[in-house]
């Protein structure tokens, strides 16, 4: 059973969203527990950088694990504010605390975007 | 799918399971990275029970399997395990085996998973005109085993007797043990992880029993269980091959540096008991009798080793397996290409990040030009090259004890 905080937004790329993600809001953005699960050890965090535009849907960076790489898709739309370069030194914050210390990057939000909230997030999992 | 039966206790300790060659597997138990650090610093536990057992017993067992598989049978002493393939008329791999000589007239071979009923067809074709019988027992066996530094006192922990036969094994050779509980178990010095280590073989009735076993005995000691991840990623550090990735029926045993497998010099062999009831060796070496695929890996010997004398004359589609060591965290995955400068000089065939070098690894077969250590490749990593280093086989050995 993954964690599926109740508090965030999702998208079906199993990435999770802080806030409401309305335009001019900056949030914070991070994969699910259950993505973490699914890869396994995260060994490696290819980052956006600072001041990239990222668009809802398009792939903005990678993750490595022993078994998998997997793209990281932005959930928003926007411009990236902040990345968490912690990440390259302890890449398994991700496992972790995928909600916590394993944060991804920030960006904010310049459109509307349609996100799932936890209930529809745990369906589609399910 | 298959179901081990240890199914249960995989689901029992949270295993994320997944389907592997139409088995029901534990990928990981804890972490990938954990698993693969505590066989290489204590031990691990594999249940690898997915692999196939075929039995060939027989007068003629010894002289069939000689004429099926690329190494010298007969000539295998009681009580040793012996790395082989099977190959194709042409040369080409059909699967890599070890091959346990339980009796002058009896042999058990061990066999991929994926590859049991080829291996058991072949094989029963190959032997049809010899006095022996070829019988898949996959289902009367299961194996676990144990690898690491500690695997040994693990294992003789476990055993009411036997012990002392376990210390005494060499590499590759096996001997019959009784575990606590009184279990019977072949206790096997064999492994696919580059650490000592042993295989044990018993009937799947008492696959649960010696499980719990030996995780009972081994914890303590730092064992824990692992899971297909962290095989994967010890066995590439210390460059052996998987069946599917290094070996396949368009790689020959030279292509990936273990042409040692097929022998064709004479040697000793063992004679049927006599009078006595004991099996011996002849006085004489004897020379090896045709097997399949002998003239094609000959010709293949041939090239290999003129490609190797000369790299920069041999043919466009000459490969060789070497290791490679990435510097970036972006790893090289079977299947990406490899270019020197913006020539495709070969395809990666495994790799995965190295918990012990800290750095993304692979094996890839490249033309001989570009195979000499230290030579720098360009891998197309999804698009964006990465360049990682031509690293002598393996990238990982393990400390003399």
């Amino acid at each position: 059973m993954s964690s599926i905080p109740s508090d965030l937004l999702y998208s079906a790329e199993h990435e999770w969203v802080s806030g409401d993600a309305e335009p001019g809001s900056e949030v914070t953005v991070g994969i699910t527990d259950h993505a973490a699960k699914a890869l396994g050890d995260v060994v490696y965090v290819e980052l956006p950088s600072v001041g990239d535009t990222v668009t809802a849907g398009q792939v903005c960076g990678e993750l490595e694990s022993s078994k998998a790489v997997s793209e990281l898709y932005s959930p928003v739309t926007g411009t990236v504010t902040a990345v968490n370069d912690a990440l390259s030194s302890s890449p398994s914050a991700i496992n972790d605390e995928p909600y916590g210390a394993g944060w991804i990057f920030r960006a904010e939000v310049e459109a509307e975007v349609d996100l799932l909230d936890a209930d529809a997030y745990t369906a589609h999992v399910s | 799918m298959t179901r081990s039966p240890l199914h249960h206790e995989h689901v029992a300790l949270g295993a994320t399971m997944v389907e592997f060659a139409g088995w029901d597997m534990p990928v990981r138990y804890s972490s990938d990275v954990a698993e693969h650090r505590a066989v290489r610093e204590a031990a691990g536990l594999f249940d690898i029970s997915h692999m196939g057992e075929i039995a060939v017993r027989g007068p003629q067992a010894a002289a069939g399997l000689d004429a099926a598989v690329v190494s010298g049978m007969e000539r295998v002493p009681i009580r040793t395990a012996k790395y082989t393939m099977i190959c194709t008329a042409h040369g080409g791999v059909i699967d890599d085996l070890i091959v346990y000589r339980r009796d002058w007239d009896h042999f058990i071979i061990v066999a991929n998973a994926a590859n049991v009923d080829t291996v058991f067809a072949e094989l029963t074709q190959r032997l049809a005109d010899y006095d022996a019988t070829v019988t898949n027992i996959t289902d009367q066996v299961s194996l676990l085993a144990v690898q690491g530094p500690v695997a040994q006192q693990i294992v003789t922990r476990m055993c009411v007797v036997g012990a002392d036969d376990v210390r005494a094994l060499a590499p590759y050779t096996w001997c019959t043990v009784m575990l606590d509980g009184d279990i019977h178990a072949l206790a096997a010095r064999t492994g696919y992880t580059g650490e000592d280590g042993f295989e044990l073989f018993v009937v799947p009735d008492d696959a649960v029993a010696v499980w719990r076993l030996a995780l009972a005995v081994g914890e303590p000691l730092g064992l824990v269980p692992c899971g297909l991840s962290a095989r994967d990623t010890l066995r590439l550090e210390a460059g052996m091959p998987l069946y599917g990735h290094e070996l396949t029926t368009l790689t020959t045993p030279y292509d990936v540096g273990l042409g040692r497998v097929v022998q064709t010099a004479a040697a000793r062999v063992l004679l049927p008991p006599d009078a006595r009831g004991s099996a011996r060796l002849s006085d004489h070496k004897q020379p090896r009798g045709n097997f399949v695929g002998q003239h094609a890996l000959a010709a293949a010997k041939e090239a290999h080793d003129a490609a190797l004398a000369d790299p920069a004359s041999a043919p466009a589609q000459a490969r060789v397996l070497v290791g490679l060591v990435g510097q970036s965290g972006r790893v090289a995955r079977a299947g990406y290409e490899v270019f020197a400068g913006e020539d495709h000089v070969g395809i990666v065939s495994s790799g995965a990040p190295s918990p012990t070098l800290g750095k993304p690894v692979a094996m890839a077969m490249v033309h001989p030009r570009v195979s000499a250590p230290g030579t720098a490749l360009d891998i197309d990593v999804r698009g964006r090259r990465e360049t990682m280093a031509v690293t002598a086989l393996p990238l990982y050995r393990r400390r003399a004890s």
